[in-house]
């Protein structure tokens, strides 16, 4: 187990070396001067060029890329162009609403996919089965930001019991906070939820037939028992693992869909910098999303290797 | 015949998928209406005979346009799953014949870039490269190489330890030669089935960076534009935001379904596995 955690944190760490050292080469190839954006086109050569010091942007690129990843490892991410305030602050004002964002859409997908997975299982090539399956394919064609406007279109235009869009701080009104984040994460929840019914129904036909299913049936145990107690915890675990591999998605999702909705989350940061060529901004939210995904990834990884030690033999004798 | 016939996600997905194909084909030559001429007069109709899927606030032809964005979401559709398959396939290829530290290389490099979803990085490419459909293809190609690069170098590599292989080699075939006409015609059901999934994936990424603002520029329709306008107006107008976003939910659905009949055509053994 020593050995296959030591290689996994070893790539981990390989990992987000190559990965920041990828963001940050490929912001600076981003057409467009920083110093310029900041002072307009009236700056003189000399203001330009003080400003540019002042940022660091006259250094050589291998002592920028040495000077941000030091300040990274400290917490510090630097201080953003457009808003003049510290990246971080930033970063952790915008986390209030991506991160119950995030946490509410979870929500939704599980409540919505578990059931309906685990019905479709028990039910398999019947009408309820058959709409499940629909529900999951139509699910998955759906664009994500299509849900969000059709969910505007219903519940806020038609029906008018949420605003479509904005948010209230979670200061002024937590309840309101909560309601405003709501639809936007029902948009995002229902999309994963179309994903994860279907990988429910099929965990659970590939438990509900194993052998000690069929003994569990044999000791004369109630249905209910066989397929909650027995079928679904065993069925549950590839289901988490994957809902943890989504987060990537989740956070893709919630770049547009805070769009949709006009929320002052990190999707949000991140598109608006990218137009204003904020760049420590971009830099410093690519990393954090890049590190929410690698870190899931890892730990998704050895909680695999510590649960199947088949996967933690594979990888030594590799 | 019976097989496909008997194949219903095949059948649908294919079905769906040639009306897609159809839409577009006919709208380059054939549209009810020019879809960007503007028709100040005619702002925000209601679907009637005249505009059987409305107009929007210029006044345009909202079916004349949804016709005319297929044709853009079919050409990113191609050229990303065209960019992701002729890279991945190469380098996934050189990974499972080189083996060892230049593989691991490879794949080393295809696993930081498979580790995060298409858009997110769409969005950061079309954003340095500037916006525009051509830009767009590119993004999202880049991203399915690691894709078509694993799935190659993880099918192929059982196949080099084929006897077959080994005979090829016995008789004096070059390396190349073998990848060329022994490993490619065996690893191309998987490989036909993962790029009708890409492509289904390039025509909702598409849609979302153009949603974005970008992916395809106006006044060119773009079913993903096409909704980014409606929200404005959907209040008035609900029938904006609604064909743009049915025309991307049966395209994917329909390229969706036709990659799940092809694996089951392709490869019986998933079928018996998954029943």
């Amino acid at each position: 187990m020593l050995a296959f955690l030591c290689k996994r944190i070893f790539i981990l760490i390989a990992t987000l070396f190559l990965v920041s050292g990828v963001i940050f080469l490929v912001l600076r190839v981003i057409p467009g001067d920083p110093a310029q954006i900041i002072l307009g086109i009236q700056a003189t050569p000399e203001t330009l060029q003080t400003l540019r010091h002042k940022l660091g942007l006259d250094l050589p690129l291998i002592v920028q890329y040495g000077n941000w990843l030091g300040g990274i490892l400290r917490g510090d991410f630097g201080q953003s162009i457009q808003y003049d305030v510290p990246i971080a602050s930033l970063i952790l004002s915008r986390m209030q609403v991506t991160l119950p964002l995030a946490v509410l859409s979870i929500f939704f997908a599980v409540i919505f996919s578990i059931p309906l997975g685990v019905y479709a299982a028990t039910r398999r090539n019947q009408v309820g089965d058959y709409g499940v399956m629909l529900f999951s394919q139509v699910g998955l064609a759906i664009p994500q930001f299509w849900a969000g406007i059709l969910l505007i279109l219903f519940f806020a235009v038609h029906l008018q019991w949420f605003a479509a869009g904005g948010f209230k701080s979670w200061g002024e009104s937590p309840l309101l906070a909560l309601k405003s984040l709501l639809l936007p994460a029902l948009s995002l929840g229902l999309i994963r939820a179309a994903v994860l019914a279907r990988l429910t129904r099929s965990c659970m036909l590939e438990t509900l037939g194993e052998d000690y299913i069929r003994t569990a049936r044999a000791k004369g145990l109630a249905e209910r028992v066989v397929v909650y107690k027995h079928g679904f915890r065993n069925a549950l675990i590839p289901v988490i693992t994957i809902l943890g591999l989504q987060m990537g998605e989740l956070l893709a999702g919630a770049i547009i869909i805070e769009n949709v909705f006009h929320l002052p989350g990190l999707g949000r940061l991140v598109f608006l910098a990218i137009g204003q060529r904020d760049l420590p901004v971009v830099q410093g939210v690519g990393l954090l999303i890049a590190f929410i995904i690698v870190v899931v990834n890892f730990l998704v990884d050895i909680s695999y290797g510590a649960v199947d030690p088949r996967i933690r033999a594979g990888e030594e004798g590799a | 015949m019976r097989r496909v016939l008997q194949n219903r996600n095949l059948m649908i997905g294919g079905l769906m998928a040639l009306l897609i194909f159809a839409t577009a084909a006919v709208s380059y030559f054939y549209t009810p209406y020019d879809p960007n001429r503007m028709n100040l007069k005619e702002r925000f109709l209601s679907p009637s005979a005249a505009h059987w899927l409305g107009t929007d606030q210029y006044g345009r032809d909202i079916l004349s346009r949804v016709m005319k964005g297929a044709i853009n979401s079919l050409i990113v559709g191609w050229v990303a799953v065209g960019i992701g398959l002729s890279f991945g396939v190469f380098l996934g290829s050189l990974a499972a014949y080189w083996r060892g530290w230049r593989d691991e290389g490879i794949m080393r490099l295809a696993d930081v870039f498979y580790g995060f979803p298409a858009v997110l990085s769409a969005i950061l490419i079309t954003s340095i490269l500037g916006p525009g459909m051509v830009n767009s293809m590119l993004a999202i190609g880049i991203f399915y190489i690691p894709i078509f690069a694993r799935l190659t170098r993880g099918t192929s590599l059982s196949i080099w330890k084929r006897d077959y292989v080994t005979s090829a080699r016995a008789v004096g075939q070059t390396n190349r030669s073998i990848i060329w006409s022994t490993i490619l015609p065996n690893i191309l059901s998987p490989l036909i089935v993962q790029a009708t999934v890409q492509f289904a994936i390039a025509i909702l990424a598409e849609a979302a960076l153009s949603y974005l603002g970008l992916g395809t520029q106006p006044p060119h329709a773009s079913w993903g534009r096409m909704l980014n306008e409606a929200q404005t107006f959907m209040e008035i107008s609900p029938w904006l935001a609604i064909f743009p976003g049915l025309a991307i939910a049966v395209a994917v659905l329909g390229f969706n379904l036709l990659g799940d009949g092809l694996r089951d055509f392709l490869d019986p053994r998933f079928v018996r596995q998954k029943t």
